[in-house]
């Protein structure tokens, strides 16, 4: 038996400090350079998928305008610049798989969460560095896979990040890029999900496993909480992916046919198909899309949960309850898919079946958003760039839920799920607010990751142009779906939508701009990474164990040293030894009542 | 005996019970599609090859030899070799099952029951191949005389899961409904 203070780790060290320069950057086994590379894959993808919405905007705003070199580099699907109809879905399939998988996905779960889960809960590296490591290397290769898909004669395909059948599984006679660039794309995505699983394995594992003495589940960090409920989410949901993806390969490739129904007739050939099923794909994909929403914004919950009672200086609102609310929100994210397929010819009493708990599903995201709200109400505000972030995910999360209240109703979603009220709600409530949480985590945890604080005036500029751009882009997609502009359609053009040209061209001019404002960050991030102001242990007066070792982490996180837990996440707002907050690790007894 | 021996569960153990849940997902995934596929009309109803049975037989043998292993490894490492054996015994068999239906003109794509055939037991081979890798790993600490315990706990439960996943598809691919 050991005696308290002297606790042994869960696990005995896996591996020792790397020597050479492979063993140190590139096939690291540490978890904080594991979560570096994801969130640096995270970094080239999301500008990437930038560039390409910014092409789309500026088709749907100027029809005929001709983009500079865009009919070099693709003289198929851009003729002189000018892109085909096909072309534009191509870029909109890559913007929104590159988006939803590689950065979405990748950033706020695999990126920080690799990086800061160990050291919250006081371990010395993951439960399988072995594993973690491979699962970001095959997170790249899943990408580089998808990206080459722009590098095929056809180009990519066209099927949109969801992929329909039969549309996805017949080949190249469906239309440009659904030969081998849809190929490309099922294979990306299934190394993607075995990426994914690797990582969810890891995660759970350390949360049971590897947490120091003292740390409780009562006493795990929310950021951690938030992060154990995304990977058990994970775990599912690309568990149900993976096979999909095997069996829309095989119709690809072997001839078989799950997905693709007898008698189809593409540009006038009788696909070789019998009895398959397009609404399996459906089913299938959705029963992972639904929580990959989750996925994507769980960690985003956590992190404000985190950071909010940091920078309000008070304890956060009934941290239970938030706990609690996430957890049901995970069980309810998987009795919602058929929200998404209200379209699809669903009998309407499924589909009350399915709009019933996509209603009860906002009733834990409004509980969470309710403490947040609750937690700022009477607290010693300090307006960093990251807090700012934080109040600014609660906004945009706000009003993307709302829209969300209407799409729950099957006889207003078969009206408006086809337009652009749509992409303006999931854009707000799964984009943009996961992109404010990836924003806050950055500022929060940028210190703590290289040893240098942030440039806080470029933050905050960045923080409120960002805002007000946002706004001003996916605000005005309500209206324009309410007044019929379809999703996906390349140009608006024809008589009764031309009047919306206009709005499209104030959303494209707020997107260039919103997107220029990203090189402010990025310009934050290399600069504060070399000449930033030294950063100390503890920069925020936060209490979790990151804030104890020093900034960066020695190569074990705490420098042989096993800490040992004694106090909750949530000691703010009341007198301690160092101010007024009690660190986790403090032996300091609360106050009474406290 | 230390006292992290003495805990509930190990990264290990929690590692293999989570990858098995992930594994039975995908198979319940994989599952759901048959049920839908099953009702067209296009799925022909063929007789398993009778190596199955023999195979299945295998596979269960080497779950008894396993726990043999596990009683009296200091009595030397020829249980877990044998075990070892019959997993590869195991996955010959499942490709000589291939060759009789092909043998017979039922390929990948000639109807969804040949398919799902192919795949399940595809997917199965592959997990039992990597059942086969932990027993190697096993073996070789053992070989070297380094403590296995933890180890072959984590693949005795890995190699028993996939005998009754086993069993599971050989219900699911010969009960017709």
């Amino acid at each position: 038996m050991s005696v308290p203070g002297t606790t042994a780790p869960a696990a005995a060290p896996h591996h020792g400090p790397p020597t050479s320069f492979l063993r140190k950057y590139v096939f690291s086994l540490d978890h904080k350079v594991i979560g570096k590379q994801y969130l640096g894959l995270a970094l080239v993808a999301v500008f990437t998928g930038m560039v390409l919405s910014w092409l789309m905007r500026l088709h749907l705003a100027y029809p005929d305008l001709a983009i500079p070199g865009l009919g070099k580099l693709y003289p198929n699907g851009a003729p002189g610049g000018v892109m085909t109809p096909e072309y534009y879905l191509s870029i909109m399939t890559m913007h929104g798989t590159i988006m939803v998988f590689f950065v979405l996905t990748t950033a706020p779960f695999a990126g920080f969460g690799n990086f800061v889960l160990p050291i919250q809960i006081g371990a010395e590296d993951m439960a399988f560095p072995r594993f973690n490591m491979m699962s970001f290397w095959v997170t790249c290769l899943a990408f580089l896979v998808l990206v080459s898909a722009f590098f095929v004669p056809a180009g990519p395909p066209i099927s949109g990040w969801t992929a329909y059948a039969p549309l996805s599984a017949v080949g190249k006679d469906a239309g440009p890029g659904q030969g081998t660039g849809q190929l490309l794309w099922a294979i990306s995505i299934a190394i993607f999900c075995v990426g994914q699983l690797l990582g969810s394995l890891n995660f759970i594992a350390t949360t049971l496993d590897l947490r120091t003495r003292g740390m409780t589940l009562a006493r795990m960090p929310y950021a951690t909480w938030a992060w154990f409920i995304t990977s058990v989410i994970g775990l599912i949901a690309f568990s149900i992916l993976l096979p999909a993806c095997i069996l829309l390969i095989l119709d690809h490739v072997a001839g078989t046919s799950f997905f693709i129904p007898a008698g189809l007739v593409i540009s006038d050939t009788l696909q070789p198909h019998t009895g398959g099923s397009p609404l399996l794909w459906q089913h299938l994909f959705w029963f992972f899309g639904h929580p990959e929403v989750y996925i994507a914004i769980l960690p985003g919950f956590g992190i404000v949960s985190q950071i909010l009672p940091a920078f309000a200086r008070k304890p956060l609102l009934g941290p239970r309850v938030l706990i609690g609310s996430m957890i049901a929100i995970g069980f309810l994210s998987y009795m919602v898919w058929g929200h998404h397929m209200f379209l699809s010819g669903m009998n309407p009493f499924s589909a009350t079946l399915f709009s019933v708990p996509t209603l009860i599903i906002t009733i834990p995201a409004t509980i969470i958003t309710l403490l947040w709200i609750g937690t700022l109400y009477g607290g010693r505000l300090r307006f960093t760039t990251s807090m700012l972030f934080c109040i600014g995910f609660v906004s945009v999360f706000v009003s993307g839920g709302i829209s969300g209240f209407f799409l729950a109703q099957p006889s207003i979603d078969v009206y408006l799920h086809g337009t652009y009220f749509v992409v303006g709600h999931f854009h707000f409530v799964m984009g943009v607010a996961a992109m404010f949480g990836i924003f806050a985590a950055t500022y929060y945890w940028f210190p703590k990751m290289f040893g240098r604080m942030m440039n806080e005036t470029l933050g905050k500029v960045h923080f409120a142009l960002t805002f007000v751009g946002v706004y001003c882009i996916f605000m005005p997609m309500h209206y324009l779906g309410l007044h019929g502009d379809v999703r996906r359609y390349s140009a608006f053009t024809d008589e009764y939508m031309k009047g919306d040209i206009p709005l499209h061209r104030f959303i494209t001019i707020a997107a260039l701009f919103t997107g220029a404002v990203q090189l402010l960050f990025l310009y934050n991030l290399v600069r504060s990474r070399f000449r930033g102001a030294p950063a100390p242990d503890n920069p925020w007066q936060a209490t979790t164990l990151e804030w104890t070792t020093s900034s960066p982490p020695p190569f074990d996180n705490f420098g042989g040293r096993h800490p040992v837990v004694t106090h909750g996440p949530n000691e703010y707002g009341m007198k301690g030894r160092d101010g007024d907050y009690i660190m986790q690790t403090s032996s300091e007894q609360l106050p009474a009542g406290g | 005996m230390s006292a992290r021996a003495l805990r509930a569960t190990t990264p290990a153990r929690t590692g293999v019970w989570v990858g098995i849940a992930a594994i039975v997902l995908m198979v319940a995934a994989f599952t759901g599609a048959l049920i839908v596929r099953r009702a067209e009309s296009d799925w022909i109803h063929f007789r398993l090859p009778p190596i199955i049975y023999v195979n299945t037989l295998v596979l269960l043998a080497s779950s008894v030899t396993l726990e043999r292993a596990r009683a009296g490894l200091e009595a030397g490492t020829r249980w877990l070799t044998m075990t070892f054996g019959l997993g590869l015994l195991f996955v010959i068999g499942q490709v000589l099952a291939w060759r009789n239906l092909a043998a017979q003109g039922l390929f990948l794509a000639t109807s969804p029951s040949s398919a799902f055939f192919y795949v399940l037991t595809a997917i199965h081979g592959l997990h039992l191949l990597g059942g086969v890798a932990a027993l190697v790993y096993v073996l070789g600490r053992a070989r070297r005389a380094q403590n296995v315990a933890g180890a072959l706990d984590a693949a005795a439960l890995y190699w028993h899961f996939l005998g009754v996943l086993w069993l599971y598809l050989l219900l699911l691919l010969t009960v017709q409904l």
